[in-house]
């Protein structure tokens, strides 16, 4: 099965070679749709429709069932992230040192709801249930990077950093 | 290769070990990397060059010492003196004086009797101790001997007899007796079996399998050899969290190297016993934990459960008989082997033998990973083990067990951690969250949180779980509102043990014990929240106004 046999609006370029490569080792079994999933991910940064309609006719599933299965766990995205991602761990440590607060401090400053990205594209608020680092609680991701011990003033003060320019509009 | 060529590699790694010196440890789990671990293990690693100590002095990458809070550690051996937060500087001096000339540097000393005087470390015997990354260090310190002996002294029912003879019970919360497990297994009928080991450790504040997975993770695969060899399977999968990507690295790696020495794949040690891992990759769905769940994420599918019976052990993957064990379970298999049920059996309490891995965090002093024998009380965890609470503040309660763990006040300290009494005391052994919580913890927004989690979590499949706790979340939303009713209460209670009782799967089965815990030990802040209209650690109505604010 070639790529472009597959009509799905995929442009054939790198990725989508290397997506094929991975299907073609799990032998286009049906089992693997989760690793296809977290492959396509890692490779394009977000799942869409036409992510969706290529890797349901690799395997010959359902495209609702593919997409049944991309919705139905937390990780996979399906919205474009942001250029820069911030990440906070709403685990039970970091519930209990205070993490909500810097969250609905960072919402307010940024105007930028968790779950989404700001109008601009620039930055993405995500919320992750424990990253397991936990005796450094309060966690926060921003882009890779864990920063244990967190408070407001130093997430405001990366978020600051990484914007730069600080286009991203504050209120 | 044969077990001689294992038992030799064994011998010559070991006495390779004891021609170093010094050895130091530089603990690069999940914990420590964030403060930099990396940066010290190269400093290190360049230092002994420098000094020109590189003949007598082993430099080693290992997994977590459970210490979590003084990170990045080192331990110096021989000696076992334990270095906090060490810096590239500070890893420098410790080469120049411990190292070349034998003083070790006191005030960089970390010294707490009480943190380590009270566990026991047998899950997590090698955890800090050796390099992950090296199969050798596991062999060199008695690692896959256990294997050695199933294949060539014992028939796969001694194997299960001598685990039924140990006592152990499953780790992943449920506690249910591995052996009796074990033995239903093995006499299922169908071809081919699996084994599928559990490290889908999804609950908030739970460190302990990927800490298990990062330090030691053979001693997984070595239990899950011997699980498939006594029970008859051919194939396995360890399913875990994407989330955990260097648990995933280390255990990629562990599994080649144990496939190079003919320990996995093919005949295993030359003789007839066949069995391969693979690893599945979760997607973040706390639910994928439960045991049909997770064998429907391993096929591919939305990781929602079903009814049993028909149990796993019967009709598992693709229909055929399943054991899915905890990777902590798995990795107690190996030393009950070598030193027999009946050693294993005379540790912990008499009901639950051996020990539990628990992450401790929240409001104390001395947040980490920790290892007890069980039976001990909950106070000696708390404030022996933890410290206590810090910065002066006042005990409130403890949750044990994770997001569907109960809440403990102060006059539960001492229960004693066992399955039996967390149940009865509302909460539960769960995969093993300690969670403790002062004066400044609402118990009603702790309680909304947990509800909040498994509403989230929840799969949707069944009415119970799907629609109860979103009712549940709805009034303790109005409560924090300002528009409680003391009508609430009952509802709550009536609420919570309908759902527990009629939910499809653990999930929704312990969903409610945060809420019936708290409304059963700290009504009163109910009340107050209700009638007065007042949070007495100040948490609730102000966080409302905000968001209102906003």
């Amino acid at each position: 099965m070639s790529p472009e046999s597959l009509h799905t609006g995929l442009k054939s370029d790198r990725r989508l070679v290397l997506l094929e490569k991975v299907i073609t080792q799990h032998q286009y079994q049906k089992e693997s749709l989760l690793e296809i999933l977290h492959k396509a991910q890692e490779l394009y940064g977000y799942l869409d429709k036409d992510l969706f309609l290529y890797i349901s006719n690799a395997l010959d599933l359902p495209s609702s069932h593919v997409y049944g299965v991309a919705t139905f766990y937390n990780l996979f995205k399906l919205k474009k992230p942001g250029t820069h991602t911030i990440t906070f761990c709403l685990g039970t440590a970091c519930f209990v040192k205070g993490v909500e607060q810097i969250i609905s401090a960072v919402e307010r400053a940024f105007n930028v709801e968790r779950g989404e990205t700001s109008a601009d594209g620039r930055l993405s608020l995500f919320i992750t249930r424990c990253i397991g680092a936990c005796a450094m609680a309060p966690n926060v991701i921003v882009d890779d990077e864990v920063v244990g011990g967190a408070s407001k003033e130093a997430v405001m003060n990366k978020i600051n950093f990484l914007l730069g320019d600080g286009k991203v509009e504050t209120r | 290769m044969k077990p001689d060529d294992i038992i030799k590699l064994a011998e010559r790694d070991l006495n390779l070990r004891r021609s170093y010196k010094y050895r130091i440890n530089v603990c690069c789990s999940s914990g420590c990397l964030p403060f930099g671990a990396l940066k010290v293990l190269k400093e290190f690693q360049d230092a002994v060059k420098e000094f020109a100590v590189e003949e007598e002095c082993k430099v080693a990458r290992t997994g977590c010492v459970g210490t979590c809070y003084l990170g990045p550690v080192v331990v110096v051996e021989p000696g076992d003196y334990l270095y906090q937060n060490v810096t590239p500087e500070k890893a420098r001096e410790i080469v120049r004086e411990h190292i070349t000339k034998g003083a070790p540097l006191k005030n960089l000393i970390y010294s707490n009797e009480t943190f380590f005087k009270k566990q026991l470390r047998l899950v997590l015997r090698n955890a800090g101790k050796i390099d992950p990354f090296r199969i050798e260090d596991y062999i060199s310190t008695g690692g896959y001997s256990a294997l050695i002996k199933c294949l060539t002294k014992m028939s796969p029912q001694e194997v299960i007899d001598e685990v039924s003879a140990s006592g152990l019970r499953g780790r992943g919360g449920a506690g249910f007796p591995t052996g009796h497990k074990w033995n239903f297994v093995a006499r299922a009928p169908g071809s081919p079996k699996y084994v599928v080991a559990n490290l889908d450790e999804g609950d908030p504040g739970v460190f302990a399998n990927r800490t298990l997975a990062e330090a030691d993770p053979h001693a997984i695969i070595e239990g899950m050899l011997i699980a498939a060899y006594a029970i008859g399977a051919e194939h396995g999968y360890i399913y875990i969290r994407a989330e955990y990507p260097l648990a995933i690295q280390t255990l990629k790696r562990a599994m080649k190297q144990a496939a190079s020495l003919s320990l996995l794949e093919g005949d295993i040690l030359e003789s007839s016993f066949k069995f391969d891992v693979k690893l599945r990759l979760g997607a973040g769905a706390f639910v994928a934990g439960e045991e049909t769940a997770i064998l429907a994420s391993i096929e591919g599918r939305r990781a929602t459960p079903r009814p049993r019976p028909p149990y796993p052990a019967t009709s598992g993957l693709w229909g055929k008989p399943t054991l899915i064990q905890n990777v902590e379970t798995l990795a107690n298999v190996p030393l009950i082997i070598n030193n027999g049920g009946a050693w294993f059996s005379r540790i912990g309490s008499p009901r639950c033998s051996g020990t539990k891995c628990f992450s401790l965090t929240g409001k104390v002093k001395n947040p980490g990973l920790i290892e007890i024998p069980m039976g001990i009380a909950l106070r000696e965890v708390v404030f022996d083990i933890g410290g206590g609470i810090p910065d002066g503040k006042k005990f409130k309660s403890v949750q044990v067990g994770g997001p569907s763990g109960g809440c403990l006040p102060e006059d539960l300290l001492d229960l004693s951690v066992d399955y039996e009494s967390l149940t009865k005391a509302g909460a539960i052994m769960g995969s093993g969250g300690i969670v403790v919580m002062d004066e400044t913890s609402c118990m009603v927004d702790t309680a909304k949180f947990f509800t909040d989690f498994c509403v989230d979590e929840s799969c949707g499949k069944c009415v119970p779980c799907r629609v109860g706790l979103v009712k549940v979340k709805n009034t303790f939303e109005g409560i924090i509102r300002g528009e409680g009713k003391v009508e609430n209460l009952a509802l709550l209670k009536k609420l919570g043990n309908l759902i527990q009782e009629t939910s499809l799967c653990g999930l929704g089965q312990t969903a409610p014990n945060p809420v019936l815990t708290t409304l059963r030990y700290f009504e009163d802040e109910y009340i107050s929240h209700i009638i007065e209209k007042k949070c007495r650690a100040g948490k609730c109505f102000t966080s409302h106004k905000e968001a209102s604010r906003k």
